[in-house]
C-alpha cells in the first residue's frame, strides 16, 4: 500500500494554546483511516491544516508524494483531496443540482460554458439518485434537513473525482438510520478506489469501518494501528477517562 | 525641518480627535460586527447640536457634550434597536451595510432640512488662539481638542476594562455566544454598543464643529476618512484604530505641509490602497471573519 | 432559455420600443428616458451586488467617468455622423471604464464584502474630489458641455431612448448569459459562501473580477448617453451618491440577484421619485424619503418583489401538493427560485 497522505510533525498555536503539538501519522492509500481523540486533541485543526484553511506554525505536509509548501484549499481540491466540514457548508440558495456541479472542478473555460454542463449534469444526477436526493434536484439546498445536507455534502466532494476524502465527523447530529446510510456510502465509495480519513466521535462506527485508527491526544498522536489493538491500548484508555 | 516637526505636532493632534471617532466605530464593530457606515454623520449632527447650543445659548462646546453625548448615545441605541436588530441573522452582514447607509442619509437628509446647506463652523472666541513651545506653534483649540480626545478614550478603556458592563461588552466582542450563556443580555449589549459609538461621535462632533466648517453633505469625507483608519488599524481593534487614526494624521499633515495640499485629502485613500494591496488585514486585525 | 421568457422579453421589449413612437408629450418620453438609466444601471450593479454579493456603493463613479469621457471627447468637437458619433464611441467608453474597472476591482474585491464596500465608498468620494478638482480636465466646478444634439426637436429625446433600450437590452442579456454560464454559477457560489467556493475550486477571482469590469463598463456607456442627453454636466451630478443609492435602491426593491428584479425595480421607483419631485419640490426633504424607503425594503421585503412573490407561491404550492416523505422544514429562508410560475421565472 502506498502512502497517500504524510504529516510530519505539524504544530499550531493559537494564541498561548498548543492545539496541534509536533503530531505526525501517515494515510494509507485505499484504507478508510479512522481519527479520533477526545474533545480538544486537536482532530478539527489537524483537518484544518492538512486541507490548507489554516497554516501550520512547523511541520510539512505531503499528499500523493509532493510535499506542499503553503498547502492552499483549492491545489489541493484539484489534486485530489477533498472534505467536508462538520456543519455541513452547503449553498443554501443554490438548488442540489447546482450544489454539486459547482463542485465538479473547473477549467477556466467553464466560465464561458452552459452553466449545467452535459457531463457535469449526468453525473450529478447520478450522484443526487445514488444519495436519495434526486427529489430535491432542483429545490434550494436551504430546504433540505440537516442529514440530508451532510449527505448534499458528501455527494458534491465526490463530483471531483478525489483520491482522499475528509470527513469531519460525518455524523455528527444525524439520525441513526443516517448513519447506517452514510457508513454505506463510504464503503460504496472505498470499494471503487477512493480513501477516507474520518474524525469522528461514533465509537461503534470508527470500529467497524475504520482500519487503522489513530487516536490524538492534546495535539498529538498517541497511538494508530487496527481497530482492535487501538481499543485494548492503555495509552488510548488513559486519554479518554482520564478527561 | 521645522516644517516637518511642525506637521507632525498638527498630525498627531488632529489624528487624537480621529481617534475618538475611529475607536466608536470600532466598538460597534466589535460589538455586532456591523461597519457603521453613519458614524461621519453622527459626527455631522452632534457637530450641528453643540453648534446651535453655541448659537442659542453661548454654551462652550467641550461643555456642551455633557449634553451631545448623552443625547446621541439614545439615538444610538435607538437606531440600532429599530434598524439593525430587526434583521434576520442571515442577511445581517449583507443588509446592515445599506441599512446603516440609508440612516447616513436620512441624518443628512434631516439635517439638511432643518439647517440648510450653508457651510457652518463653531466660532468660539478662543478659536484663534495659539501657544508656541520651542518655537512650534500648537492651535489652542486643537491642544484642547487633543486632550478632551485622550481624556475620552481614557474613559472609555477604564469603562470596558473595571466595569462589569465593559466587561459585558468585551465578552461580547470576542465570542458571541459564549457571552450569552454566561448571561450576558446580547440584545442590551448590541444597544449600548451602538449607543456608545454614536455618543462617542457626538463628543467627536463638537470638537469638529470648532475645527472646521461643515454642512450636511460632509459626512462623506468623514467616513471615507474614518473608514480607511479602521481598515489600517485592523477591523476590531480599538488600539488599532488609535493608532492607524494618528497614522493617518500625520501622513495627511506631512502631505500637506511638503506637497500640494489637493493631495492631502488623498492621503487617506492612498493609505487605504496600500493597506489593502500590502496588508488586507491591517495593523492589529484578526485574521478574517468568514473563516472555520 | 423557455419560450415563455423568450416572449416575455420579446414583448417587453417590443412595448419599450413603441413608446417614443407613440407618444409626443415630451415629459413621459423623458421619464422613459430616466427610468431606463436606472434600469440599466441597476441591472448592471446586480451583477455585482446581486450575483456576487459584493454590495458596490461606488458604481456612481464609473458611471461618472463615463460620462466625462464622453463629455471630455466631444467638448471641442462636433457630434458628427447626423449627431450619432456620441453613441458609435459607446463601446469604446465601455471598455475602457471596463479595463479601469479591473484595475479597481483587483485591488477592492481582496477583501471580503464589507471592506469592499469601505473602499467602493472611498472610491466614490475621491472621484467626486478629482471631478472638482482636476479643473484643466474637468472644468471643475465650472462643469463641461457635450455639443448641441442635431436632433429633430420634436422627437428629440428618441435617439436616447432607443441607445438605453439598447444599453438595457445588453445589461440584461449580460445578466442572462451569466446566469446560465459558469459565471453565474461561480458567483452565487461566491455570494454564498466565499472561502468554500474557492476551497473546491472555483475560479472566484476571476469570476469577481470579470462581473465587476463587465458591470462598471456598462454604467460608464449609460454615463456617456446620459452626459450627451443633458448637455451640460456638473461634478456633483456626474458622481452622484444618490445615483448610487437609487440603483442599489431598484436593485434590492425588485430582487437582486434576479435578472427581472431590478428592471421591476426601477420602473416603479423612477416615476415614483419623479412625482414625488414634481409633488413636493424640495430636494431635502429627497434624501429623507430614499431612506425611509430604503429601510422600509430592508426590514419588510429583504429578498425584494420577485423572490418574495415567487417563494409565496412555492409555499402554497407545497402546502397544496406535499409529498409524504419531503421534510417539514420552513422554506423561509432562501429566495425561492423553483421554476413554473411567471414570477418564479423572472426570478431565475
Amino acid at each position: 500500500m502506498t502512502t497517500l497522505l504524510e504529516v510530519e510533525h505539524l504544530t499550531k498555536r493559537f494564541g498561548g494554546v498548543t492545539a496541534v503539538d509536533d503530531c505526525s501519522f501517515t494515510v494509507q492509500d485505499g484504507a478508510i483511516t479512522g481519527l479520533i481523540g477526545p474533545n480538544g486533541s486537536g482532530k478539527t485543526t489537524v483537518f484544518n491544516l492538512v486541507t490548507g484553511y489554516l497554516q501550520p506554525d512547523s511541520g510539512r505536509i505531503l499528499f500523493a508524494g509532493r510535499a506542499l509548501a503553503r498547502p492552499d484549499p483549492a491545489a489541493l481540491y484539484r489534486a485530489g483531496l477533498s472534505r467536508t466540514f462538520q456543519h455541513a457548508r452547503i449553498f443554501p440558495r443554490l438548488c442540489a443540482l447546482d450544489n454539486l456541479i459547482v463542485a465538479a472542478g473547473h477549467p477556466w473555460r467553464s466560465l464561458f460554458t452552459r452553466r449545467r454542463g452535459h457531463a457535469d449534469t449526468n453525473r450529478a444526477l447520478a450522484l443526487l439518485e445514488e444519495f436519495g436526493l434526486a427529489a430535491h434536484a432542483e429545490h434550494p439546498a436551504a430546504e433540505l434537513s440537516y442529514g440530508q445536507r451532510k449527505l448534499l455534502e458528501f455527494a458534491s466532494v465526490l463530483m471531483s473525482e478525489p483520491r482522499l476524502v475528509l470527513l469531519d465527523e460525518p455524523t455528527a447530529g444525524v439520525n441513526p438510520t443516517l448513519v447506517a446510510t452514510m457508513e454505506q456510502h463510504i464503503r460504496r465509495r472505498h470499494a471503487m478506489g477512493i480513501s477516507f480519513l474520518i474524525v469522528e466521535h461514533d465509537m461503534n462506527l470508527v470500529m467497524r469501518l475504520c482500519d487503522p485508527v489513530i487516536v490524538m491526544d492534546r495535539g498529538t498522536r498517541i497511538a494508530a494501528g487496527p481497530p482492535d489493538a487501538v481499543r485494548a491500548d492503555p495509552a488510548v484508555l488513559d486519554a479518554y477517562l482520564g478527561q | 525641518m521645522h516644517t516637518v516637526i511642525q506637521a507632525l505636532i498638527l498630525g498627531v493632534l488632529t489624528g487624537g480627535v480621529y481617534a475618538l471617532m475611529a475607536s466608536g466605530q470600532t466598538i460597534i464593530f466589535g460589538v455586532m460586527k456591523v461597519v457603521n457606515l453613519a458614524q461621519g454623520a453622527l459626527v455631522i449632527a452632534g457637530a450641528y447640536l453643540s453648534y446651535s447650543l453655541f448659537t442659542s445659548f453661548g454654551l462652550d462646546p467641550f461643555l456642551s457634550i455633557l449634553v451631545t453625548t448623552p443625547a446621541l448615545f439614545g439615538v444610538g441605541a435607538g437606531l440600532q434597536w429599530l434598524f439593525l436588530r430587526p434583521l434576520r441573522e442571515e442577511d445581517r452582514a449583507e443588509l446592515s451595510l445599506l441599512v446603516t447607509f440609508a440612516v447616513a442619509l436620512g441624518i443628512e437628509g434631516v439635517l439638511s432640512v432643518t439647517y440648510k446647506t450653508n457651510y457652518r463652523t463653531i466660532q468660539a472666541g478662543y478659536a484663534d488662539r495659539s501657544f508656541t513651545v520651542g518655537g512650534y506653534q500648537i492651535s489652542a483649540v486643537r491642544l484642547y481638542a487633543f486632550l478632551l480626545s485622550a481624556a475620552l478614550l481614557g474613559l472609555l478603556y477604564l469603562v470596558l476594562q473595571r466595569t462589569k458592563f465593559g466587561r459585558a461588552i468585551r465578552a461580547t466582542v470576542q465570542n458571541p455566544e459564549a457571552a450569552q450563556l454566561l448571561g450576558v443580555n446580547s440584545r442590551v449589549v448590541a444597544a449600548a454598543g451602538f449607543g456608545i459609538g454614536a455618543a462617542t461621535a457626538a463628543a467627536a462632533g463638537a470638537v469638529y464643529g470648532l475645527l472646521y466648517s461643515f454642512n450636511s453633505g460632509s459626512h462623506y469625507d468623514l467616513i471615507s476618512r474614518l473608514l480607511s483608519i479602521v481598515v489600517l488599524g485592523g477591523l476590531g481593534s480599538i488600539g488599532g484604530s488609535i493608532v492607524g487614526a494618528l497614522v493617518m494624521g500625520v501622513v495627511a499633515a506631512l502631505v500637506a505641509a511638503l506637497g500640494p495640499p489637493i493631495w492631502s485629502d488623498f492621503s487617506f485613500f492612498i493609505v487605504l490602497l496600500a493597506v489593502l494591496l500590502l496588508r488586507p488585514r491591517g495593523l492589529f486585525g484578526a485574521s478574517l471573519r468568514g473563516a472555520l | 432559455m423557455s419560450r415563455a421568457g423568450v416572449i416575455r422579453a420579446l414583448l417587453f421589449f417590443g412595448l419599450l420600443t413603441a413608446l417614443p413612437f407613440a407618444v409626443t408629450e415630451h415629459w413621459i418620453v423623458n421619464l422613459g428616458v430616466f427610468t431606463l438609466i436606472y434600469a440599466g444601471l441597476a441591472s448592471a450593479w446586480n451583477l455585482v451586488g446581486g450575483l456576487a454579493g459584493y454590495p458596490s456603493l461606488g458604481h456612481a463613479a464609473f458611471f461618472g467617468a463615463g460620462a466625462y469621457a464622453e463629455a471630455i471627447y466631444f467638448q471641442h468637437r462636433e457630434a458628427g455622423a447626423n449627431g450619432l458619433m456620441p453613441f458609435l464611441v459607446l463601446p469604446i467608453v465601455g471598455a475602457g471604464v471596463a479595463v479601469l474597472g479591473l484595475a479597481v476591482g483587483w485591488i477592492a474585491m481582496r477583501t471580503r464584502s464589507d471592506v469592499f464596500a469601505i473602499v467602493t465608498i472611498t472610491l466614490l468620494f475621491v472621484a467626486q474630489t478629482l471631478a472638482f478638482n482636476l479643473n484643466s480636465l474637468t472644468g471643475g466646478s465650472q462643469g463641461i458641455g457635450m455639443p448641441a444634439a442635431p436632433f429633430d426637436v420634436d422627437t428629440y429625446e428618441r435617439p436616447f431612448y432607443l441607445v438605453l433600450v439598447l444599453l438595457l437590452v445588453v445589461s440584461m442579456g449580460v445578466t442572462w448569459a451569466a446566469l446560465h454560464s459558469g459565471v453565474g454559477l461561480s458567483l452565487q457560489a461566491v455570494a454564498a459562501d466565499e472561502e468554500r467556493a474557492r476551497g473546491i475550486g472555483v475560479h472566484v477571482t476571476g469570476a469577481k473580477l470579470l462581473a465587476f469590469a463587465v458591470s462598471v463598463g456598462i454604467a460608464g456607456m449609460i454615463g456617456g448617453v446620459w452626459a450627451y442627453y443633458v448637455s451640460f454636466i456638473y461634478p456633483q451630478f456626474a458622481v452622484d451618491p444618490l445615483v448610487t443609492i437609487g440603483m442599489v435602491l431598484m436593485a434590492y426593491l425588485g430582487g437582486r440577484g434576479t435578472l427581472w428584479g431590478p428592471v421591476l425595480g426601477a420602473f416603479i421607483l423612477v416615476p415614483a421619485q419623479q412625482y414625488l419631485a414634481y409633488q413636493y419640490g424640495a430636494t431635502q426633504l429627497y434624501l429623507i424619503a430614499y431612506a425611509a424607503v430604503f429601510l422600509l425594503i430592508m426590514l419588510l421585503l429583504p429578498r425584494g418583489i420577485l423572490p418574495s412573490l415567487g417563494h409565496l407561491l412555492r409555499r402554497r404550492r407545497a402546502a397544496a401538493g406535499r409529498s409524504p416523505d419531503e421534510p417539514a422544514q420552513d422554506p423561509a429562508d432562501h429566495a425561492g427560485a423553483g421554476t413554473g410560475t411567471v414570477a418564479e421565472e423572472m426570478a431565475r
